[in-house]
């Protein structure tokens, strides 16, 4: 059952390695569709009252590319991180539950697919292709979601497949958790742990927390157009209102979830390419601990234009301030680690500045809107989606990328061309600023985003233009790392155990790791085991072979197939037949059975 | 090997500012036209100006450090220097304290701002639906759509709620947005300190035709806006018997539209605009086309083909007939 190679190998995995691969390639084709959506979207803005596309599929096109890029894109290419780099960093063999890490994949891409599925489901429900897809904006304000105000199958793909993935989000969430508390390498102490590592367990901490609140709201929300409830419904004396909090509640949260595991990839690759420690690792660990807290106390600054009331705002404002006092902490910490060091111009190190620079006009917007009067001009206009993009696209993919580069040679045994690199690295840099800086201005002269066309005496046409170019050179740059992928998996040069002078375990042992990860566990006695500092001299690698033969659990079937019962389950309630969700839960059940009683040692 | 050179950033502001220079900007947020405009925008630049030296200064360092210390053979190895207390109380401190600067103003404007006009001002209430949108001028007896004319220089008092789903108010030159949110009334408050016209329209999303829920607010010297109050509260224009117009009337009275629009006198239908004074309008549809008559033939004959999703059914309304609607239509000044 546990051959190494063959389609089944990959189905039945329960290897971190393979389900971090997983992981990456799934989001990442996730990630291209969701940029073919924006590329449509710029297609239509390029110009006042575009006709590319009409008002029904442009709102489907701004709702999916949301959902896409944070659930799809953003959070689990993240998770690929998590699988692939925590166990090696803290000297571990696997995750503390590799089956469940399996599930959690599976399930993901059974939830992916089924919102994708919206795309092309319009026949089953008597309606045109390119008809059901949701179309509410990716936080689905309530009553708007109401079955009164969208009567058609759109925001129950919606509300169904974000519920599949909560699924996903929370059993990966405990697990990180369980594993990074307890699977650490003899002598590797909490303060010792990598940032990376760190800030994965935070962003786990806050999956764990945040998801819940979501999956009320959705859970709300289905009752309300299943069941004819009124969570939502303002005639019934409820108030839609609840809806904003409850999501916002989560969706503060989430947005520290996407771009804390960016931070800590960050943390890792400039101690490196400047040969010096993270300055102030302490602080750094403590100032991303504190912004998981801190996160929680601040998601009515969402809702300013609400009207609140002027207490409510002054506090969520206060607040949402000084969450900029650990993010300026953590930027200036960055710097500092740069300074002094012997700086290796890499296409890593290329995107890890680059995330400290967008990452600081994100953080700078973020503060004007911090203030309730002048977001009152802002938010729900371009302004704001400028700042959401240099944020989540200077910020979380700039990170993202910086990982890619750093860590692709250990986690495929081959170097990603570093002069493809840099040519990606210039014409997304150069694209993005084109793309989503004009959108400050967009958004200060008037336009409101979320508008399928816009009247041609706003004034705001060759700035959209300008924007709609730069989005291209977005898609040319990402084609260009495609390729850079592509030449890489034949043409790479073979990558050494430690192509980088990196300090962490990870780079202890062969590229890729052999499926045992170490063939001895290390004991680690400094925070940069690999690194000669005052009081400790490097770490001697691990042995080649291990010295007595390694077990390495084999595969299981049932991980994907109890994640299966899910997406059949959500089925039930779409094309209203009862008969599916007895199907859907027999079928879970059933691979919990066998996974539960399966022995494991095969 | 290509040096990073983020210094270059700083210039596309500015490259920008000159591709945004011309043209009027109807709906900038950067003019504005009101009290409550005002503070917000001075608000909104001295926050700016703090921006742009930390934007400066941080950029600044990180360009700095990256072009000083990149590697060149021969350099010995960095220190291996993992903090320095001082320095990093120093950088907790110095945005808390900037984050004072900007905080306390805030606070000040928030409450400056709360909404609360004097008691002598001009009560406006605003009623958000899919896709237009309604105002009552409760102490005028007024109700009309979509163009909301003012007076300069006085307060007005404005009531924001909706019919159906959240949509949200804004008018930029005249302040910021305030939601209309079903089953809550919201309000802001704001003295017009300019004569002209401002456009605004819906900033939440809230459906298929979001883009095309617009509005334009009239701000008027007193007396225009007096005359204009003078011919809101007449009745509806009676075409004389016999005329186009009289036509016009009778097809609008035996047709669906008496079961959306008010005329007074003639119907008394609550889910569409009001139609009583609708030839007074500059614009249709909220603020979508010109209130001429091709404009109106095509929205009376198909409404939904013009604002996807709107929920005017095609009216089985032509040739003659059509052209006795617009006219009448026309004549309700």
């Amino acid at each position: 059952m546990t051959g190494s190679r063959g389609l089944r190998s990959w189905l039945t995995t329960t290897d971190h390695k393979r389900i971090g691969l997983l992981y990456f390639y799934t989001a990442f084709a996730f990630f291209l569709v969701g940029g073919l959506e924006a590329l449509l979207i710029r297609a239509q803005l390029a110009r006042p009252n575009g006709t590319v596309v009409g008002a029904e599929t442009y709102n489907q096109l701004f709702t999916m590319h949301g959902t896409t890029m944070v659930f799809l894109a953003l959070m689990p290419l993240s998770a690929a991180f998590f699988n692939y780099i925590v166990p090696l960093q803290i000297g571990a063999r696997d995750v503390a539950f590799p089956r469940l890490n399996a599930f959690s994949y599976w399930v993901f891409l059974l939830g992916g697919l089924f919102l994708n599925a919206s795309w092309i489901a319009g026949p089953v429900f008597r309606a045109g292709v390119l008809n059901v897809a949701p179309d509410a904006g990716w936080f689905g304000y309530a009553n708007l979601t109401e079955r009164q105000y969208s009567p058609g199958p759109n925001v129950d793909f919606w509300m169904l497949g974000l519920q599949i993935l909560g699924v996903s989000s929370l059993a990966a969430g405990f697990n990180f958790i369980v594993t990074i508390l307890n699977l650490r390498a003899p002598g590797m102490k909490m303060m010792r742990l990598p940032t990376f590592t760190w800030m994965t367990l935070v962003t786990q901490f806050l999956v764990i927390t945040a998801f819940p609140v979501i999956t009320v709201a959705l859970v709300f929300l289905m009752f309300d157009r299943f069941f004819g409830a009124h969570f939502y419904v303002p005639q019934a004396g409820a108030t839609p209102l609840l809806w904003q909090h409850l999501f916002w509640l989560f969706g503060h949260p989430e947005v520290y979830i996407l771009i804390l595991p960016a931070m800590g990839i960050v943390s890792e690759v400039l101690p490196t390419f400047s040969r010096k420690p993270l300055f102030g690792y302490t602080v750094v660990v403590y100032s991303g601990v504190l912004i998981g807290f801190m996160g929680w106390g601040v998601w009515s600054h969402h809702m300013f234009s609400v009207g609140l009331g002027p207490i409510a705002d002054s506090v969520f404002s206060a607040t949402t301030m000084l969450i900029a006092v650990p993010t300026g902490v953590k930027i200036f910490n960055w710097i500092a680690t740069l300074w002094g060091g012997t700086i290796r111009g890499t296409t890593a190190l290329h995107f890890a500045v680059g995330f400290i620079a967008m990452f600081i006009i994100g953080g700078l917007s973020g503060v004007t809107h911090a203030s309730p009067p002048a977001d009152l001009q802002q938010t729900d206009t371009y302004y704001v989606v400028a700042h959401i993009h240099y944020v989540l696209f200077g910020g979380t993919i700039f990170g993202l990328f910086a990982g890619i580069y750093y860590w692709w040679p250990k986690m495929t045994g081959r170097l990603l061309s570093e002069a493809l690199g840099k040519l990606h690295f210039w014409l997304t840099f150069i694209g993005m600023n084109l793309a989503f800086f004009p959108m400050h201005l967009i958004g200060l002269l008037g336009m409101p985003r979320r508008i399928y066309t816009y009247a041609p005496d706003l004034g705001v046409s060759s700035l959209n233009l300008v924007s709609t170019i730069g989005a291209l050179l977005i898609g040319v740059a990402t084609l260009v790392f495609v390729v850079n992928l592509w030449r890489t998996r034949s043409h790479g040069a073979p990558a050494p155990n430690d192509p980088w002078g990196g300090a962490t375990l990870e780079w202890a042992i062969p590229s890729p790791p052999p499926p045992y990860n170490f063939s001895v566990i290390p004991t680690v006695a400094s925070r940069l085991p690999r690194w000669k500092t005052e009081h400790h001299d490097p770490m001697p690698d691990p042995p080649a072979a291990p010295p007595a033969p390694v077990h390495v659990p084999g595969g299981s079937w049932w991980p994907p197939v109890a994640a299966l019962g899910l997406p059949v389950l959500a089925l039930a309630p779409l094309t209203h037949h009862l008969w599916l969700a007895f199907l859907g839960v027999a079928i879970m059940l059933y691979g919990i059975y066998r996974w539960a009683f399966e022995p494991f040692e095969i | 090997m290509p040096r990073f050179r983020p210094w270059l950033s700083p210039l596309l502001p500015l490259a920008l500012a000159v591709v945004a220079c011309g043209g009027p900007f109807p709906q900038s947020t950067l003019r504005p036209r009101s009290d409550f405009a005002g503070a917000v925008d001075q608000l909104f630049t001295s926050i700016f100006w703090w921006a742009i030296i930390v934007f400066v200064v941080v950029e600044g360092l990180l360009c700095y450090a990256v072009i000083r210390y990149r590697h060149r053979e021969g350099r010995p190895a960095p220190r291996p220097v993992h903090g320095h207390t001082a320095l990093e109380i120093a950088w907790t401190l110095a945005p808390a304290v900037i984050l004072v600067f900007i905080a306390v103003p805030t606070m000040r404007t928030i409450f400056a701002t709360a909404g609360e006009a004097p008691p002598t001002a001009l009560k406006v209430e605003v009623i958000g639906h899919q896709w237009w949108w309604e105002y009552r001028y409760p102490d005028l007896h007024i109700v009309t759509a979509n163009e909301l004319s003012l007076p300069v220089g006085r307060p007005v008092q404005v009531s924001i709620t909706s019919a159906d789903v959240i949509h949200s108010f804004w008018a930029p030159a005249l302040g910021g947005k305030r939601d209309a949110t079903p089953g809550y009334v919201t309000r802001i408050a704001f003295r017009p300190d300019s004569v002209g016209v401002y456009s605004g329209q819906c900033a939440e999303f809230c459906g298929a035709s979001h883009a095309n829920m617009r509005l334009r607010v009239l701000v008027l010297r007193d007396s225009a806006f007096q005359a204009w109050v003078r011919r809101q509260q007449a009745p509806a224009a009676a075409p004389p018997r016999g005329s186009l117009e009289a036509r016009g009337r009778d097809v609008f009275a035996k047709s669906a539209c008496i079961g959306c629009h008010t005329i007074d006198g003639v119907s008394k239908g609550i889910i569409g605009p009001t139609l009583s004074h609708v030839g007074g309008r500059a614009t249709i549809a909220a603020g979508l086309f010109p209130n001429d008559s091709p404009h109106l033939a095509r929205w009376i004959a198909n409404a939904p083909s013009l604002k996807p999703g709107a929920l005017m059914m095609q009216m089985p309304v032509a040739g003659a007939d059509l052209t006795a609607v617009i006219a009448y239509l026309q004549s309700l000044k």
